[in-house]
């Protein structure tokens, strides 16, 4: 590969992922990125430049070397690859698929400058899938047992991490899940179309042959709280990756109307209650057929219900967001997804009220138009209503996906651990400490609604001060 | 995995399990509840737990058949397994010593309302417990009742047992009879709660319900669960399941709880025939 010169790498266009086809896939739950070949995947990784300073490792919240794992890939080492990322990613097949690399790695390639980047996020999937596939995935070696339990709460991503990392060290993990499935948003929020939940059950798989044990249908602040974790069940610390799980709502006329649901709801009767399958499973969902959908909200959540109506079979699957599109949350590769699969944007709109009949079921909603004002705190221009521009439109099923907050089942059975204003704890961002001992937090719960990569960073940052703490006992 | 100790009908239609769950058992206090799921492919639904025993580390639930998840849930038997069961979970009901409490449960719904029973009965108060039930064959937990009671009493629709009325009669009548009541508990079906909530509301009673909406999780992350609460969306899976009666939108509980009355009308039907097949096969095994 060191034949080619920089100006020949840079001509080699961007490959795409190869993808089912829309109108097929916006009928069925499988995949829809069917992932590159070897052939395609070296191509992509002789894109590379092999910068001496690489600019796209910083972009990367975990600083993956991705320059190094890229090289490999060209070499055709693609199990190398693999390894070289888990020195920093644990969960390389998912982050691979669900990164917003637009906005990270990517946009921090120098290819991207002149051109389109380095496709650092397929490369990734493409290599762990590699891995999966060929049946070697080496279980990572485990240091003789320490004797110190270590606690986690909560098996997204960030505990999933943090468990895997100490671990290896030699602690005694157990992770304590309140569902009856692990890995969090990842099995009950983000759809099978875009993470086949088989991913997340062999990532799991790897942690149990660790050693890693787990206990499901067990809630924090219920059958233990974090004083008897570690006071009488013998914890020397724990670890906090409760997530951001509770569902805000609009707080418009007709929300308990029946046929709205908050985004979670939808989500997880299809996801983790497998509606979909109804009655070869038993928790049903509104028949979507021939119905109109209408989806509040611009990140991936509105992006993944909007998705899962038409597979549902929506005649009519509607975006309401209340800015424009490039404010919306939601990753380039989704919006683009939705658009192809026929779902209808309506922007720079908002719910006014859900109209019901007599019977309580939805009918229809109100909305009425807004125009972008000055940028708010958040540096995003601020959506103002224009004043007489209502309109209302049929709809059968709205799900209200604007957001999540922090569920406070444990801290409300913990109050030594201060939070904020908004109920997310409140940490030392180096060492990911709580105001309680021997506590640590991290993921969704510590910065509110964010992403995979940095729940997963947030719990290796803890697993790496939990270490610390432990051997040498200064808190 | 949870192991099925004990299990026996006490109605028809109407079984009682005692499941190991020591941990559960250990930490339930009065008026919360448990999310089962039988196998794989089922349901998760919310159950009372209506008494524990910590030393056989044990939990007690009483079930109505009602539907596909609980009618198949009362086919099991002792020594059998549930694969989930999670909890404890809810508020635990607000227990004082008020003075007079009457504790009113309809159909399941006494089951539902016995631990609080017990729990006020501790406190202190004076208890009047009125059960009620269609007709004599399906009065649950008599004798239980009666053990926690100052006053008992049973009324069925029918009048085939204890008084004849409905529960609101019996305590219209103990209100007409000069009765100082100082709190009210009501479970049961919507329409009796809210005859309840409308019999006490004239009178100022303070008078408490235990909402059913239909849940998932039940830890507060689906909203589903939502009820409105003096115009309030509260979650009754962590917010209540009690709530102030007089506060409560009964109408929107109702409506809310057809919204899947299509499907669970095919689901049963689905079940029920496979019930039958299996019925069939067994006889004509035994035939061979
Ligand atoms: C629909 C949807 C789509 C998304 N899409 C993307 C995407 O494309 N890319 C991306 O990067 N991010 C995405 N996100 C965000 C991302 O999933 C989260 O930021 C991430 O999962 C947070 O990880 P976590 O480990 O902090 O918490 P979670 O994944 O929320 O996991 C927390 C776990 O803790 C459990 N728990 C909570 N309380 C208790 C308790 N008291 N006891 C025991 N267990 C408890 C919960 O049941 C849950 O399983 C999406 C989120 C949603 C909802
Ligand atoms: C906090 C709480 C405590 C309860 N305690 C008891 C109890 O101790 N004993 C008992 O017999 N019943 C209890 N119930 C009611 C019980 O959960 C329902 O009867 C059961 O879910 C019905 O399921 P099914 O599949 O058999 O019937 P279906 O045919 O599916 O439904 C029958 C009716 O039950 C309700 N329902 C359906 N699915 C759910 C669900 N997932 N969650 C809640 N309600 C649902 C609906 O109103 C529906 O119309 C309780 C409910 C709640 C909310
Ligand atoms: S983890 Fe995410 S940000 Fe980091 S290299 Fe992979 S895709 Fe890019
Ligand atoms: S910045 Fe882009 S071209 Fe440079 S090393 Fe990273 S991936 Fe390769
Ligand atoms: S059952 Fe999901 S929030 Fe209450």
């Amino acid at each position: 590969m060191n034949q080619l010169t920089p100006k020949e790498r840079m001509k080699i266009p961007r490959h795409s992922m190869i993808e089912q086809d829309p109108a097929e896939r916006s009928r069925n739950f499988s995949e829809v990125n069917l992932g590159y070949t070897p052939e395609l995947a070296i191509e992509e990784a002789q894109r590379c430049l092999q910068c001496p300073k690489p600019t796209c490792v910083a972009g990367c919240p975990v600083n993956i070397q991705i320059k190094d794992f890229i090289t490999l890939i060209a070499e055709g080492d693609f199990i190398g690859a693999v390894k070289k990322i888990k020195e920093d990613n644990a969960l390389p097949a998912i982050c691979g698929r669900v990164c917003p690399q637009e906005e990270q790695c990517e946009e921090a390639c120098v290819v991207g400058k002149r051109g389109e980047p380095v496709a650092i996020g397929y490369l990734e999937r493409f290599v762990a899938d590699y891995e999966r596939e060929s049946g070697k995935i080496d279980v990572p070696e485990v240091k003789v047992s320490n004797g110190k339990k270590v606690a986690i709460v909560g098996s997204g991503p960030a505990g999933l991490s943090c468990a895997k990392d100490l671990r290896e060290k030699g602690y005694e993990v157990t992770v304590f899940e309140a569902l009856h499935e692990l890995g969090g948003v990842l099995v009950y929020g983000i759809p099978e179309f875009r993470l086949p939940k088989e991913i997340v059950r062999t990532e799991i798989d790897g942690l149990k042959r660790m050693g890693v044990k787990f206990e499901t249908d067990a809630i924090i602040g219920r059958v233990f709280t974090v004083d008897e974790l570690m006071e009488e069940e013998g914890y020397d610390a724990v670890f906090l990756g409760v997530g951001a799980g509770l569902p805000w709502f609009l707080g418009i006329e007709g929300e308990n109307l029946n046929g709205v649901y908050s985004a979670n709801e939808f989500l997880t009767r299809v996801n983790l209650m497998k509606a979909y399958q109804f009655p070869e499973y038993d928790s049903p969902i509104l028949d979507c057929h021939n119905k109109n959908v209408a989806v509040f909200g611009g990140g991936n959540t509105a992006m993944d219900a909007v998705r899962t109506s038409l597979r549902l079979g929506a005649k009519n699957a509607y975006i309401v967001y209340r800015r424009s599109e490039k404010e919306m949350p939601a990753r380039v590769e989704e919006i683009k997804h939705a658009k192809e699969e026929g779902v209808q944007f309506m922007l720079l709109t908002n719910p006014v009220r859900l109209i019901g009949d007599d019977e309580g079921w939805l009918k229809g909603m109100e909305l009425i138009k807004m125009e972008l004002g000055e940028p708010d705190e958040s540096g995003r221009r601020r959506p103002i209503p224009i004043e007489g521009s209502n309109f209302t439109v049929d709809i059968d099923v709205a799900v209200i996906a604007i957001g999540n907050g922090p569920n406070p089942l444990v801290t409300q059975t913990t109050p030594e651990i201060e939070t904020s204003r908004r109920g997310t704890i409140v940490v030392d961002p180096e060492t990911m400490k709580t105001s309680k001992k021997g506590v640590f937090a991290g993921g969704d719960i510590v910065t509110g609604g964010a992403t995979v990569i940095l729940a997963m960073g947030a719990g290796r940052k803890a697993a790496a001060a939990i270490d610390h703490y432990l051997q040498n006992g200064a808190w | 995995m949870f192991k099925i100790i004990e299990a026996r009908f006490l109605a028809e239609n109407i079984k009682l399990f005692e499941i190991e769950a020591p941990r559960i058992a250990k930490k339930r206090k009065a008026g919360q509840f448990v999310i089962v799921r039988i196998h794989e492919h089922g349901e998760r639904i919310p159950l009372t737990i209506a008494d524990s025993d910590v030393e056989k580390g044990t939990i007690t639930i009483i079930v109505q058949g009602v539907g596909k998840t609980t009618r198949e849930l009362n086919l099991k038997k002792k020594g059998d397994i549930i694969l989930d069961v999670v909890g404890p979970l809810g508020q635990p009901s607000h227990i004082e010593n008020f003075g007079t409490a009457v504790s009113i449960g309809g159909g399941v719904g006494t089951a539902i309302a016995y631990p609080t029973a017990v729990a006020l009965k501790q406190a202190g108060n004076y208890v009047i417990t009125i059960n009620g039930a269609r007709n004599k064959d399906l009065v649950i937990l008599e004798e239980e009742m009666k053990a926690v009671s100052d006053e008992a009493y049973i009324t069925t629709d029918d009048g085939s047992y204890g008084y004849h009325g409905f529960v609101t009669d019996k305590l219209q009548e103990l209100i007409d009879q000069g009765k100082k009541i100082d709190f009210v508990l009501a479970i049961g079906p919507i329409p009796m709660m809210k005859a309840v909530a409308d019999v006490t509301r004239p009178y100022g009673i303070k008078t408490v319900v235990s909402l059913n909406p239909i849940m998932v999780d039940g830890t507060g992350m689906c909203g589903g669960c939502r009820v409105l609460i003096d115009g309030k969306a509260q979650f009754a899976c962590v917010d209540g399941p009690e709530f102030d009666a007089h506060k409560v939108d009964f109408k929107n509980l109702a409506d809310r709880n057809k919204m899947y009355h299509k499907y669970e009308q095919e689901a049963l039907k689905h079940f029920e025939e496979k019930c039958k097949l299996t019925e069939k096969i067994n006889t004509l095994e035994q035939a061979e």
